[in-house]
């Protein structure tokens, strides 16, 4: 069981077995997680060397003690698949990313900008650019090099724009690796939505970096709905001000690969950093999200929830979620929960959820993990009410998807994607196309 | 005019050398207009018929028959059952995550009707039944049963009874973890479906509570996986003042409820 890769540390919770006995059948599927050992460093509260280098070796869990960060991408190495961050990863398939040929290969950008937000950009050296989180490995560091200079996207203190700023990032087909760096710099108690929306053929390594003000509420939903054929690698970065909330949606239904790395830190106390994701991976379709939540500051929460399915020969999910509670950072509250429903033979979900602790006074922490088949329970309700096995599958899966992509907030944009997903699970009845308003 | 009947009825749960009878020949008829109260102490087997006759993949039938208007229910799959005029509110309804009720009830009625319900009607419908059981609109949107509280879920469970108009009810110690208000609510939701329409109602309950808002025409005490008394409201007192104990006597529990 995933849980028990999992420090057990005071105030730690671990709801893994419980979850899973509750959604899902006796296991059916499940092929989740690495040996249970302990990170280095973790369960040795107070311990860790800050600035310590562990990239997990004879313990490969996933959750180093401490993260190397580079903006040269050489100091990472080349990654042989050997790596913990990079066993997972399927690496002839991800291998352009990580040459690093040089090339001025683009997205074709469609942009919806309301007032009070700028599109503007930014040479490399830019003092902007110094001050971001660091890359976490080779590809981002890559990224970040190659593309010289970052696209800017920039919301006024206290603006509070009346739609959500859309860039739609297009591939158009090349074979040559897009690099690409976009930062999201949202002013002290603005409140935005910003929609990355990724489709066309691509090799897109793409780094987002989002520096969230004091007070200022933001949402950053990223839609990788890519053809069949695109690789796409990035890591996205969260700077969280006093009290400040972050929310990210991720949505990963297209493309051949990929593989994306979420962090958070916090700036100030009382932020909160709500990360959602929603991944369909059909055969053959790799897809991997790893998250590291760093608390280094009081009274911070986080949140996290990813759902995903798989279905058809040689599916394959990767979930990493990494929560770290530093000693000072008391009165933390996080919570991360990963659950994938496995629809047929052939497919391969892992699930790896970390929680390292290193202060006793925070509010609470804890992690669920579950891999599974159909829920009996679920169906044989809905089937209770008259409705047959099949359509109550579809209900379920459905709903599965929906229950994260509703975090969205957009009608039109939730209604593609639910629209897109239902197209992957076979036609739904006529009815479904017609929801009832009661209300 | 619809019979629901029960005759010798074993159930069994577990496979093999696990597998342990919890009915042991159960008899039951329940005709249209009835409403027949289930009662008896906790693992007596109630919840287990109750889920036996709505066709839970849990329990294996290993002997008897249970028919509806001489139809085979055993036959049946389970949302067959339920087309067929069978209802089981349940004790402990399940989370549907990312199903709105709204989108949950129109399915199960178009289903269970043949056809999709007129919208304007439906949507008449439904508002009616909701304020009826004292649900804020609000409710349709939410996801079925998600985070609803134990009052809530059972109202819900009520409000399906009350749309999808079944020929035979069971309710699952419905009035388990209601308070008073709530408790009065859903008996009220109960016997506006006796009075408007002829449904067959079989209460299974555990305290005598629920027997002064809805009166049943007959009284079945239930122990160690059968019927062991029956007569009218007047034994439902008599449990009321006296308990289980003279039933339970020599009677080991066979199954938690």
């Amino acid at each position: 069981m995933p849980d028990q890769n999992a420090p057990t540390t005071t105030g730690l919770t671990t709801e893994s077995a419980t979850l899973a006995g509750e959604l899902f059948g006796d296991g059916v599927g499940t092929q989740a997680g690495p040996p249970a050992v302990p990170a280095a460093g973790t369960g040795t509260a107070g311990q860790a060397a800050p600035g310590a280098h562990s990239h997990g070796g004879s313990t490969p869990t996933g959750s180093p003690a401490e993260r190397f960060t580079s903006t040269d991408p050489d100091a990472f190495g080349v990654p042989t698949g050997r790596e913990e961050t990079w066993r997972f990863t399927p690496m002839k398939r991800i291998r352009p990313l990580l040459d690093g040929a040089p090339s001025d290969a683009h997205l074709t950008w469609t942009t919806d900008l309301p007032e009070g937000v700028e599109l503007t950009s930014v040479e490399a050296g830019d003092p902007l650019l110094k001050g971001l989180p660091e890359p976490v490995d080779r590809l981002a560091a890559l990224a970040r090099q190659r593309c010289g200079g970052a696209a800017v996207v920039r919301v006024a203190k206290e603006a509070q724009p009346d739609r959500p700023v859309t860039l739609g990032l297009a591939g158009t087909g090349s074979d040559d690796v897009v690099w690409g760096h976009l930062v999201i710099e949202v002013g002290a108690f603005a409140q935005a939505t910003i929609v990355l929306d990724h489709s066309g053929l691509a090799k897109y390594a793409g780094g987002v970096s989002v520096l969230v003000g004091d007070g200022a509420q933001v949402k950053l939903v990223s839609v990788q709905d890519w053809a069949p054929g695109a690789v796409h690698g990035g890591q996205y970065d969260a700077v969280v001000g006093r009290d400040a909330t972050f929310t990210q949606v991720v949505v990963t239904l297209g493309g051949d690969l990929v593989r994306l790395v979420s962090n958070v830190q916090y700036a100030g106390p009382g932020g909160t950093a709500e990360l959602f994701g929603v991944y369909f991976s059909d055969e053959t379709q790799h897809q991997e999200h790893r998250l590291w939540v760093d608390h280094a500051v009081p009274n911070c929460t986080s949140n996290v929830l990813y759902k995903g399915a798989l279905q058809g020969e040689g599916a394959r999910t990767v979930w990493i979620g990494d929560v770290r509670i530093r000693p000072a950072a008391t009165g933390t509250e996080t919570y991360e929960l990963n659950r994938n429903l496995v629809l047929t033979d052939g497919a391969r979900a892992d699930s790896v959820p970390n929680l390292e602790i290193e202060t006793g006074e925070i509010v609470g922490a804890g992690h669920a993990s579950a891999t599974g088949r159909f829920d009996d329970e679920q169906l044989f309700y809905l089937c209770s009410r008259g409705i047959d096995a099949e359509t109550a599958r579809r209900l379920v899966v459905r709903g599965f998807f929906a229950d994260v992509v509703q975090r969205i907030g957009l009608d039109a944009l939730q209604d593609r994607l639910m629209a897109s997903i239902d197209e992957r699970l076979g036609a739904l009845p006529a009815l479904d196309d017609q929801p009832v308003e009661v209300a | 005019m619809s019979v629901l009947e029960i005759r010798d009825l074993h159930v069994s749960v577990g496979e093999g050398d696990d597998a342990k009878e919890i009915l042991r020949g159960v008899d039951l008829t329940v005709r249209s207009g009835e409403t027949h109260a289930i009662m008896g102490p906790n693992g007596s087997g109630k919840s287990t018929l109750a889920y036996s006759i709505a066709g839970h993949p849990k329990y294996t039938i290993t002997g008897g028959s249970v028919t509806l208007d001489g139809e085979d229910v055993l036959e049946m799959s389970v949302d067959e059952r339920a087309r067929a005029g069978l209802f089981l509110a349940m004790q402990y309804p399940v989370e549907v995550p990312g199903v709105s009720v709204s989108n949950f009830l129109r399915t199960a009625a178009t289903a269970i009707k043949g056809e999709a319900p007129k919208l304007r009607t439906w949507v008449k419908d439904v508002k009616t039944e909701m304020s009826g059981l004292e649900m804020d609109p609000a409710f349709a949107e939410r996801n079925v049963n998600e985070g609803f509280s134990g009052g809530e879920k059972k109202r819900h469970e009520i409000l399906q009874m009350r749309l999808l108009k079944p020929a035979i009810a069971i309710l699952d110690e419905t009035d388990s973890g209601l308070d008073v208000d709530a408790l009065r609510v859903v008996s009220e939701g109960v016997n506006k479906s006796r009075e408007d329409s002829d449904v067959g109602v079989l209460l299974i309950t555990h305290y005598t509570r629920i027997l002064k808002y809805i009166k049943p025409d007959f009284v079945h005490v239930f122990v160690a996986g059968k019927v062991v008394d029956e007569g009218g409201p007047e034994l439902a007192a008599k449990l009321e003042d006296e308990g289980y104990a003279a039933y339970v006597k020599g009677a080991p529990e066979v199954a938690s409820a």
